[in-house]
This record gives C-alpha cells, structure tokens and sequence, in this order.
C-alpha cells in the first residue's frame, strides 16, 4: 500500500521536476514506526510471533509429532517435583466435576454418571496401552445418543486404533517417571500436548476471524457505499444477528450442525461473529464515500467494486486489522469454551479446550499440571494479543490514543 | 412519549421477524429433518414418517412457518424432545434460579465496579492506577473455565467452605448457600473487563469543562465524584449494562454447568447435548425478544437520568 501510494505522488503531475521532493511516508511506514517506539508493543508482538511460529511448526510436524506417544507413567508429575512413590495404579477418575446432565451433589456422582466411553476405554487399556487420544469426551450420555445402539464415536475410535500403529508404544517398563511438565492420564508429555493443542486452538482462532472480518468487511463495504435500501436490508440483518446474544447463537448453530469437525467449529465462529466488523466498517464507508477522492474516481470512470475495494478500502484497512486483530483473540477464548462443553474439535484432536477438559476431572486427584499448562499457555498468548492489538490500534490511529483503554 | 414507545415497539417488528426467520432456517433448513434426530438411527421408514407427521415436517415450510409463529405467539412449544416436560414448564422453573445468581451478581457488579472506576479514575496516571490496570488485563487473560475449576477445587472441594454444587429447594437456601461460591466467582470474572471499560467512560467526563467548573465554584470533591461525573457517566454505563443483561442469562451457562445449578444456561447446554431442538428454538427466540426489549428500556432509561437526551 505505502509503496503504491508512493508510485502515485512519484507519478504525480504535482511540482517541476526539477525540484526534488521527498516521499513522505504512508500510513503503514509511520504506523510501524509508532509501533516500533512502542516497547510493550513489540514485546507482545514477538511473543504472538513466537506462538504462531510455534502452530506452523507444529502444523508441519517438525515439532510435537509425537505428542500422543506415552511416554511417561501415568499422571508423570513434572521433573522439578521428583517421581512419585510408587502406588497403587491410578484408576481412570470416574467422577466428573460438573459432569453435565447431574443435578446430585458429586458424592453421588460414581453412581449417577455413566462414561458414554467407559467401556471404549477400557478395551482400548487393555489391549493396546498407546491409544484413545483425548479419549474423555465431555460429550454427555444424550438421551439422542443412548438410544442408538451403535456407539456414535464408533468411526472415530476405529481411526485412532489405525493411527496406532505409528506412535510406537514405549514399553511399560521403560517409561519414564517424570516428565519436563508432567505427564498426563495416558503418561503422554503435556509440553508436547499443550503445543499440539495450541496450534488447534490459535488455527482456529485466526481461521475463524478472517471468515467474519471478511464477511462483516464485504457486508459493511456494500451497505455503507451502496446506502438507500441495500443499508436498510443488511441494517436489520446486523440487528437481528444482534439481538441473538452471541454465545446463544453459536450453540444454537452447534447443535444444529450434528458434525463436529474443525471445520465446523470455524464456520460457526465466522458466520456468527461478523456483527461488530460489520458496524464500524459501515460507518468508515458511509464517511469515505462522500469524499474528494472519491469523486475524483467516480470521474476517471471507475466502477462501484473499483471505487469500494481498490480505493476506498485501503483507506479503511487499518480500522479491519485492528477488529481482525480483537476477533483472534475473542475466537481462540471461544473455541476454549466450546471445546470445553465437547461443541467443539472432535474427539481425536487435542486442543486448549479438551485439555481443560480433562484437567477439570484430574485436578481432584491432585494433578495440576495440564491445568496449569494449558491455562498459561492460553493466559500468554491472550494477554500478548490484547496488548498487542492495544499496540496496533495506536499506531495505526493516534488520535484514539489514550482514550480507549489506554 | 407514549407515541415514542409506540414507533419504537412497531419499528421492532421487523427485526422480530428476522429473529423467527434466521431461527427458523437455522433448525428446519439447515438443521435437516428433525425426525433422523428424534428418532435415532434405529427407527424404521414408518416411525419416521410418524413423527415428521407430528412435527409438521411434511408440510411445506410456509406451513411449517405459520405453525413456529403460533407457537411463539402462544408461547406453546410443545414437549421437550428428550424429557417430555413442557418446553413452557422447562422455561418458568429454570428462571427463577438463573436469576437467583445473576441478580446480586449483577447489584453487586455494578456497585463494586462504579466504586472502584470513581476511585481509580480519581487518581488516573498514578501507581495504583497503573497496578490496578495491570491486574485487570492479566485476569482478564485467564480463561474463565481455569477460575471455576481452580475456585471450586480450592473453596469447594480442599476448603469445604461452600457446597461443591447443588440446588436446593427454600430460597434464602439457594442464596446464601449454594449461589454464594458462584456468585463470586461471577463477580471476579465480570470485574475485570468492566472495571477497564467503566474507568474510560468516567476518564472521558471528569477533563469535561463543568468539572472544572464545579470544582471552581467550590464543590466537595466527593460531589463533584459522585453527582457531577457519575451522572454523566451512567450513560454509556447504563448502554453497557443493558446491552449485556440478556446475554448475562447464558453468560452464567459455565457457572450454572460447573455448579449444577438448574438454570436457563444450563438447560440450553443440556439441550444442544441431547439435541433438543424445541427447548433451543424456545430460548433462542424469548432471549432475542428480551434483549430486543430491553434496547428499548435503556433508551428510556437515557431519558430518566440526562434530561437532555431528546427520544426522537
């Protein structure tokens, strides 16, 4: 943009050529340079970096390829605690917290709660140790569920059984007894599960918030260029998204969407959360459309789409990376949620949510450490994020700053 | 005025309808067809066509249409698809505990977090200011799932201070017993972000001219706090928390969930578990009227604290 910016004043027919001029710099190079200036800025924009960098490399396989291998014994306390005596095998926790679908206080949990996967998961200890990845699904015994006599997770288990034969099993005994940061129910290293888990989370996440920047940017673009009644239609468009409170929506959407999927859990986030997008980018284009340079297109000749995308939007692109920059961080505290309450990634992939999930049951027998892991890497990344978004807003616009939040 | 209330109710019927309509095409279009979800995978052809007979689904979707709007209007949505309760009988008994935790949750919210705005505003730019402001973002970063879970370990299970989870049957019982742990736990979540956005909002009046004003004309600090600014800045407070008290009904699901508590919340998640479609599309449709409502009210409510805002 500020190259293109600076080709046009270069082209410009403005002043002799005799007399030297000086480029001045474009919003994107004096936004940088005000973030640059901006230390608590660039601190959390390299610890988002080194998050992202850390999903790709995990997405690739180059790091935490491993993470479902059992490595350790169960519930393998971190190193810098020391290995635990040696005591009786820790029985799979049977009682769950909160277990949805219980009204009775949790001494009558044992009784009351039926594992839908107790039964998967004990064939799949007994017979092969190295399986059922992620296998405590929060999914609730759904009476829908119950009355299928085939088990709903039946295709999931049987592809996790496949994918066994690739995570070599350590034998029992050469397991190791503690592990960098613990070890979770199966002995797999948390380090490597909360990687694993990041990159699902931040992927779906940044995935997520592109569908609704771009869906609430097209929607806000059209209605405020177009005004009259394209404004009017997609006005009450926004208000009746609106009046659905956001978190109702995405469940009514989730339980809609039978699949579970990745996928699914994306298009939720991005199909639901355009509103606020939508908002602000009307009003920039309502503001944008009525001025000079505009008009100046309009003369040249340039069509409707031309004058929205090529000449009004980089005008207004700042305002659509700051919202995409606040969506990140709303979806990835979203998908946390969701995965959490089993609406979210399937089964067999492991994410923020799912590692909560199961740290909820472990942390009455003591075992902290997924808990602890998840929740700092999650508090980390999302603490960097705010600030750094905090960071881009007031570099790209220094009139809010100190108004905002600040 | 009254002609005010009466445009506003009629221009909000459009946006009603939009709500019935996205609804609708959320569970009778793209939703399929509800008899493959009610009846399993075991059913036969015949059930099947039982039960879209009962439902209505073999009819076309005008007519299937018409049938929502009635059920709307008569707030009938038949039984509930896995318990068979009434979806109007589910509605009215799972009220009263949600807003047994959410009306003090929010009394308290919002007089804890005024309080505290006024004081650290106050002093803006100080060392407390700027501790204070540091805690807000870190809490704010820590999932809400990690405060229940480490609160109700540590004040439930270890310390034994309150009732792990439960519902009770005498109000004060429900009050004082088990809504206490999660009422607190709502208020260290909902601190927070208020706090931050409640402290602007008093930072944008308190350099307004009239403060220095009433300063100059000698009055007491505390009444320039708590009369001059305050009132000044309940405006955007009072949008603020009408715009989230509907969706504080199921912003509490996590807490209702984790405590048992038989609440709205935790009936729609239940519901999404057991896909039961008429309890969701009831509490889908009620909760967007209400906050279509209560847009309404926080209009009004402009008009009753800054007589100058002019309800057009």
């Amino acid at each position: 943009m500020a190259t293109e910016l600076a080709t046009l004043r270069a082209h410009s027919p403005a002043g002799p050529r005799d007399i030297p001029h000086t480029v001045s710099p474009g919003l994107w190079t004096l936004g940088w340079r005000r973030l640059r200036a901006d230390r608590v800025g660039m601190v959390s924009l390299a610890i988002v970096c080194v998050f992202l960098v850390m999903m790709v490399l995990s997405g690739t396989g180059l790091i935490a390829k491993d993470w479902a291998r059992e490595v350790g014994v169960n519930y393998a306390p971190p190193s810098f605690l020391g290995a635990e005596a040696p005591t009786a095998p820790l029985e799979t926790p049977s009682i769950g917290l909160g277990a949805p679908g219980g009204n009775a206080p949790l001494a009558n949990y044992k009784s009351d709660i039926v594992d839908p996967l107790a039964d998967v998961i004990a064939e799949l200890k007994g017979n092969k140790p190295a399986s059922a990845a992620g296998a405590p699904t929060p999914a609730a015994p759904s009476a829908a569920e119950e009355e299928k006599s085939v088990d709903p997770l039946a295709d999931v288990m049987a592809d996790i059984r496949k994918n066994e034969a690739k995570n070599a099993t350590v034998p029992v005994q050469d397991r190791l007894a503690t592990l960098p940061f613990g070890g979770d129910k199966w002995g797999r290293d948390v380090l490597k599960k909360t990687i694993k888990g990041s990159e699902t989370s931040i992927f779906v996440g940044i995935a997520s918030a592109f569908v609704a920047t771009f869906l609430g940017t097209l929607f806000g673009a059209v209605s405020g260029y177009y005004g009259k009644w394209v404004d009017d239609f997609f006005n009450w468009f926004y208000s009746v998204f609106n009046s659905i409170p956001y978190l109702l929506l995405i469940l009514a959407v989730a339980a809609v969407l039978q699949q579970k999927g990745t996928m699914t859990i994306i298009l939720i986030l991005g199909l639901t959360g355009w509103t606020g997008v939508f908002r602000l980018i009307r009003a920039e284009y309502l503001k944008h459309k009525a001025r000079e340079y505009v008009q100046a297109a309009d003369a040249i000749g340039a069509s409707n789409a031309r004058r929205m995308f090529v000449h009004i939007f980089p005008n207004v692109s700042h305002v659509v990376l700051v919202q995409l920059s606040i969506l990140v961080v709303a979806f990835i505290k979203s998908e946390v949620i969701l995965s959490f309450l089993g609406f979210g990634v399937p089964v067999d992939v492991v994410s923020w949510g799912s590692m909560l999930n199961e740290a909820q049951n472990e942390l009455i027998l003591g075992k902290w450490w997924q808990l602890v892991a998840a929740g700092t890497a999650m508090a980390i990344l999302v603490t960097a994020f705010a600030l750094f978004t905090d960071a881009l807003r007031d570099a790209l616009d220094p009139k809010l700053k100190g108004r905002v939040g600040a | 005025m009254t002609a005010y209330i009466v445009r506003r109710v009629w221009q909000m019927l459009p946006t009603m309808l939009g709500v019935v309509l996205l609804v609708f095409f959320l569970f009778n279009w793209v939703g399929g067809d509800p008899a493959y979800v009610l009846a399993g995978k075991i059913s036969n052809q015949e059930q099947i066509d039982n039960i879209r007979r009962q439902l209505g689904v073999d009819q076309p979707y005008y007519v299937q249409l018409w049938i929502f709007i009635k059920q709307i209007l008569t707030a009938d949505f038949g039984a509930s698809w896995s318990t068979n309760e009434r979806v109007s009988h589910i509605l009215m008994t799972r009220l009263g505990p949600s807003l047994t935790v959410l009306v003090p949750l929010t009394i308290l919210d919002l007089m804890i977090t005024i309080s505290l705005a006024l004081a650290v505003a106050y002093v803006r730019g100080s060392l407390t200011d700027r501790m204070v402001m540091i805690v807000t973002t870190v809490g704010l970063s820590v999932s809400i799932l990690v405060y229940i879970i480490v609160f109700q370990y540590v004040f439930a299970y270890k310390l034994g201070w309150f009732p792990v989870q439960g519902w009770g049957d005498s109000f004060l019982e429900n009050l004082f017993v088990y809504a206490s742990l999660p009422i607190f736990i709502g208020l260290v979540v909902s601190i927070a972000p208020n706090l931050r956005l409640y402290r602007t909002f008093v930072l944008d009046e308190i350099n307004q001219d009239y403060v220095r004003t009433a300063r100059a004309k000698g009055v007491s600090e505390p009444r320039v706090m708590l009369v001059h600014v305050l009132r000044n800045a309940s405006i955007p407070i009072i949008t603020n928390l009408m715009a989230g008290l509907p969706g504080l009904l199921l912003g509490s699901f996590l807490i209702e969930r984790f405590f048992s508590i038989p609440g709205i919340g935790r009936e729609v998640i239940l519901a999404v578990e057991r896909s039961d479609f008429p309890v969701i599309k009831a509490i889908t449709v009620y909760v967007a009227f209400a906050t279509i409502a209560t847009n309404l009210l926080a209009d009004l409510t402009y008009k009753a604290v800054d007589p100058r805002v002019q309800l057009k």
